[in-house]
């Protein structure tokens, strides 16, 4: 293979590992909810429900980094060391989340169970908010210049430089808010939807799911179609050289346009959700809803990953200088390095396939309140 | 940018400190599933309640360990981004690679499986179970191999090749990092350490239920399978510890030289066993290096070369130019200020390179890269001011390297005491005095273990990438300020989580100790 297919191919790969991972958010929606459930019982359910997937989200947050530092070095580079608060906030808050579901609930925890479960909200609200603000970057531009015979300079060797804020600007930057906002709300709706179809047993839980789905829902609809607004009607670079960048208007749009293809999956994949989310809210007892939304969410979040780095399009667009954006093909590992991860990477069917047998034989029988009363390893 | 200094070591601070917190938990999640699966394996087999309560104890344990090192390692992964940019460019070509494999191979292997074992008792048949509990166990061996062949490669940087296009190396043989000679080593010891580790664990805490005699039956038990895991784990970590001290002389002949407190070597080179530096001496005076020594004659040539009588360079040694080949013969080689020198001069080659290109001219771009390969192997040198830069803290490599050794050499002592005991000797586990010694060599392990670490990474100062680059050179573009911020941030809540994990085990060991094997098999 060419590098430029080994490119698209990794481009691809990183698509689909962030298309898993805003769809497995739905454990931080669902964690965003734990502090406003004042029932213990439910709340116990709702951990128990989540808890047994949360490994699932983290690993595949450490994947989709290690993914993109191994394919794409210059965006781990640029992004992570200039970014720095952005990253560490999200950082702090998914080591909350790793260690609140082992301690919150176990004897000798020292500060107490509501103190890991507003961990776990914090890690529910506002990692899935700055990670979205994450995302929106590859959008709307980040403040950063790329100057690679920095690395000859003693005194100041960086080659990537940042804006003084380190990320700060990044976190209240009003155009990035809307993806975090919006990524928020997307998560609560598919962690209702996933008790919906988790947890069984007790019918005014049930209820209050559907009502948590279609609160939720609605409001991420309002801030999705503002996002989506504001992508088409924005200006974005145009490659026309490795190095060398044009403004187009409606970039993105007219990426939607270029590739059809594109656009059709996307406008599956909002149907997909906007079905999963209404029948979910509406039907009296319909528990399928999280495999409608999570299907579309993946085929949503793979157009906005397609659109971001296909087409010509600086996936980084650099608003410091237009000519250090970062795009599949000038920030990408050799083609050495992509063949040897592309030979690893026939693995993940494997792994695809060992995680949903797994998830099959786990969640065959839904949760109840009374497989947790005799439980020691109960959350 | 701040004070680059400033920032280079709170950079290094925040880095220390986020890896001796990750690896108080690593290797006890790495042994602990190994002997959590070896008793899940003899239950199945046999059907004895006693092995599934044994199980289920050591499991809980294993999982109140396993979520902080996890919390942990996400941010070790992200921190070669935020405050090392530098090298995730500089190296990412190579240094990547086996991270996103660790992940797409190990990670999930991990993550999948470990709800099985948890959640799984009632949701699949036994054989599904314990597969997924050796899964567990092979996942977390797995992630350590590939973040120590990562490892390893910045201390023996092999299958690649500068791109001055590019200005970063790149990889060109994917086997060459996988099966260094420091990778091999790095990773056998590391995690046959992991093994000694998890081994004492187990022995000290059985120790405390005999002491209390509460269900003194597992505990003995548990003990003999401790005893075999750490018992082999001992003594392919001393093994490999051989194979790293001889890596060490041929790859980093100067972390040798501050392990041992060497300054002036000589054919048929002592080993000083036991020592107290002198805080004064300097490189390149005339002071004592010890203000008191005890040493083993030859002890320093056959630990490096398996030679007794071969010459071992110290400090001075290597900075006026002094080396060895692989084979232990005496060579001039080029001393520290030269190759600062020839580092500089492969700057300003890369320089000319890159103006030649810009410029579209050819020829100069030729002989700028001819100048640069020849120059390359010392690049890194010429961001040093002075040949002592290269110099790594002699104290602190000198004393975690004996302690780590004293504490080796006194588990191997433990590990046959504890098999004497639980095969020929039961009455000497019964023994108070016994009991404590097992407990207080909990503390041993882990001062064991983090003093591993402390003398392979200080030791190698400057480097993040042997000879390549600096630590210096591989920072990220942040203030100095955010940097300690965040090093202060990182320091008080691994603190608070670190306080509340061993308070849970405690707790946990406690209230499990008082119940009976029956209603333990049962939870």
């Amino acid at each position: 293979m060419t590098l430029e297919v080994l490119q698209i191919y990794w481009w691809l790969l990183i698509s689909v590992l962030g298309a898993l991972l805003v769809f497995l958010l739905f454990v931080q929606g669902g964690q965003s909810m734990l502090m406003t459930t004042k029932n213990d019982v439910y709340r116990s359910l709702m951990v128990n429900s989540i808890g047994q997937k949360w490994e699932l989200t983290f690993t595949t947050l450490v994947v989709f980094g290690g993914a993109f530092f191994a394919s794409f070095p210059l965006f781990y580079s640029t992004s992570f060391g200039g970014a720095y608060w952005l990253w560490i906030l999200i950082l702090f808050t998914f080591v909350g989340q790793a260690v609140s579901y082992q301690y919150r609930r176990k004897k000798g925890n020292i500060y107490g169970t509501v103190f890991y479960d507003i961990l776990l909200t914090i890690n529910g609200c506002l990692g899935c908010f700055l990670l979205g603000e994450a995302v929106s970057m590859m959008f709307f531009g980040a403040e950063f210049k790329v100057t690679m015979g920095n690395i000859l300079d003693p005194g100041s060797p960086v080659i990537s430089q940042w804006a003084p804020s380190h990320g700060f600007e990044a976190i209240f930057c009003w155009k990035n808010w809307i993806l975090g906002l919006a990524v928020v709300f997307l998560a609560r709706t598919q962690g209702a939807l996933y008790f919906m179809n988790n947890i069984k047993g007790d019918e005014k839980f049930f209820n209050l799911n559907r009502r948590r789905v279609l609160v939720n829902g609605v409001i991420f609809v309002v801030f999705f179609l503002v996002f989506v607004g504001m992508l088409f009607m924005a200006d974005g670079y145009e490659t026309l050289g490795k190095n060398s960048f044009a403004v187009v208007p409606n970039k993105y749009f007219c990426n939607y346009m270029d590739m059809w293809w594109c656009g059709l999956v996307f406008m599956v994949g909002v149907v997909m959700v906007l079905f999963g989310v209404l029948k979910s809210a509406l039907a009296t007892h319909y528990t399928k809803g999280i495999w409608w939304s999570g299907i579309g969410t993946i085929l949503v979040v793979l157009t906005l990953f397609w659109v971001a780095g296909y087409n010509n399009t600086p996936y980084y667009p650099s608003l410091t200088d237009i000519n250090s954006s970062l795009t599949i093909n000038n920030s990408s590992s050799t083609h050495f390095t992509l063949t040897v991860m592309s030979v690893v990477s026939l693995l993940v069917p494997f792994v695809v396939a060992y995680i949903a047998y797994v998830w099959y034989k786990m969640d065959k029988k839904p949760l109840t309140p009374t497989d947790l009363e005799h439980d020691s390893h109960a959350y | 940018m701040d004070d680059l200094i400033t920032v280079v070591d709170w950079s290094r601070w925040q880095f220390a400190l986020t890896a001796m917190y990750h690896w108080l938990f690593v290797p006890l999640t790495i042994g602990l599933a190994l002997i959590v699966a070896i008793m899940e394996s003899i239950y199945v087999k046999t059907k004895n309640v006693k092995w599934l309560a044994m199980t289920k104890f050591w499991m809980l344990l294993f999982g109140i360990n396993f979520a902080i090192g996890v919390a942990t390692g996400i941010i070790l992964e992200f921190e070669f981004g935020t405050n090392w940019s530098n090298y995730s460019w500089f190296v990412g070509d190579i240094f990547g690679a086996p991270l996103a494999i660790e992940g797409i191979v190990a990670f999930f292997m991990e993550s999948t499986f470990i709800a099985v074992m948890f959640f799984g008792w009632k949701k699949v048949s036994p054989a599904f179970h314990l597969t997924a509990t050796w899964l567990t166990a092979a996942g977390t061996a797995l992630s350590a191999l590939w973040i120590l062949v990562a490892n390893a490669w910045m201390q023996q940087p092999v299958g690649m090749e500068f791109n001055p296009d590019q200005m970063r190396n790149v990889m060109d043989n994917f086997w060459a990092i996988v099966f260094s000679d420091t990778a091999v080593a790095k990773f056998t010891h590391t995690v046959s350490s992991a093994w000694v580790l998890a081994g004492v664990f187990v022995i000290g805490v059985s120790c405390w239920l005999i002491l209390k005699k509460r269900n003194v039956e597992m505990a003995m038990d548990s003990i003999k399978i401790a005893s075999w895991v750490g018992g082999v784990g001992i003594l392919i970590t001393l093994a490999t510890g051989d194979m790293s001290a001889v890596n060490v002389a041929k790859h980093q002949p100067m972390k040798l030289a501050a392990m041992e407190g060497l300054y002036r070597g000589s054919c048929g080179q002592e080993l000083v066993g036991i020592g107290i530096l002198n805080p004064d001496k300097k490189p390149g005076d005339n002071e004592s290096p010890y203000l008191f020594d005890i040493a083993i004659p030859y002890g320093l040539s056959f630990l490096a070369t398996h030679n007794p009588h071969a010459f071992v360079p110290g400090i001075d040694d290597l900075i006026e130019g002094i080396e060895f080949t692989p084979q232990g013969d005496t060579v001039r080689t080029v001393g520290y200020a030269e190759r600062i020198a020839i580092g500089r001069e492969a700057h300003e080659a890369l320089r000319a390179y890159d103006s030649a290109r810009a410029e579209g001219n050819s020829a100069g771009m030729e002989s700028a890269l001819k100048d640069l390969r020849e120059a390359y192997p010392y690049f890194g040198y010429g961001y040093l001011d002075s040949p002592e830069e290269a110099v790594p803290p002699v104290a602190m490599t000198f004393y975690a390297f004996r302690i780590m050794v004293m504490a080796g050499g006194y588990l191997l002592l433990f590990f046959a005491v504890a098999f004497i005991g639980v095969y020929w000797r039961q009455g000497w586990l019964k023994n108070k005095v016994v009991n404590w010694i097992g407990m207080f060599s909990i503390v041993v392990v882990w001062i064991c273990s983090q003093s591993g670490w402390i003398t392979a990474e200080v030791g190698r100062q400057p480097w993040v990438i042997q000879d390549i680059l600096p630590t210096r050179a591989a920072i990220s573009d942040i203030s100095a300020s955010s940097v300690i911020l965040t090093f202060w941030m990182f320091a008080a809540v691994f603190t608070v989580l670190l306080v509340a994990e061993i308070s849970i085990m405690l707790t946990q060991i406690k209230k499990y100790s008082k119940e009976d094997i029956n209603t333990i098999s049962k939870s």
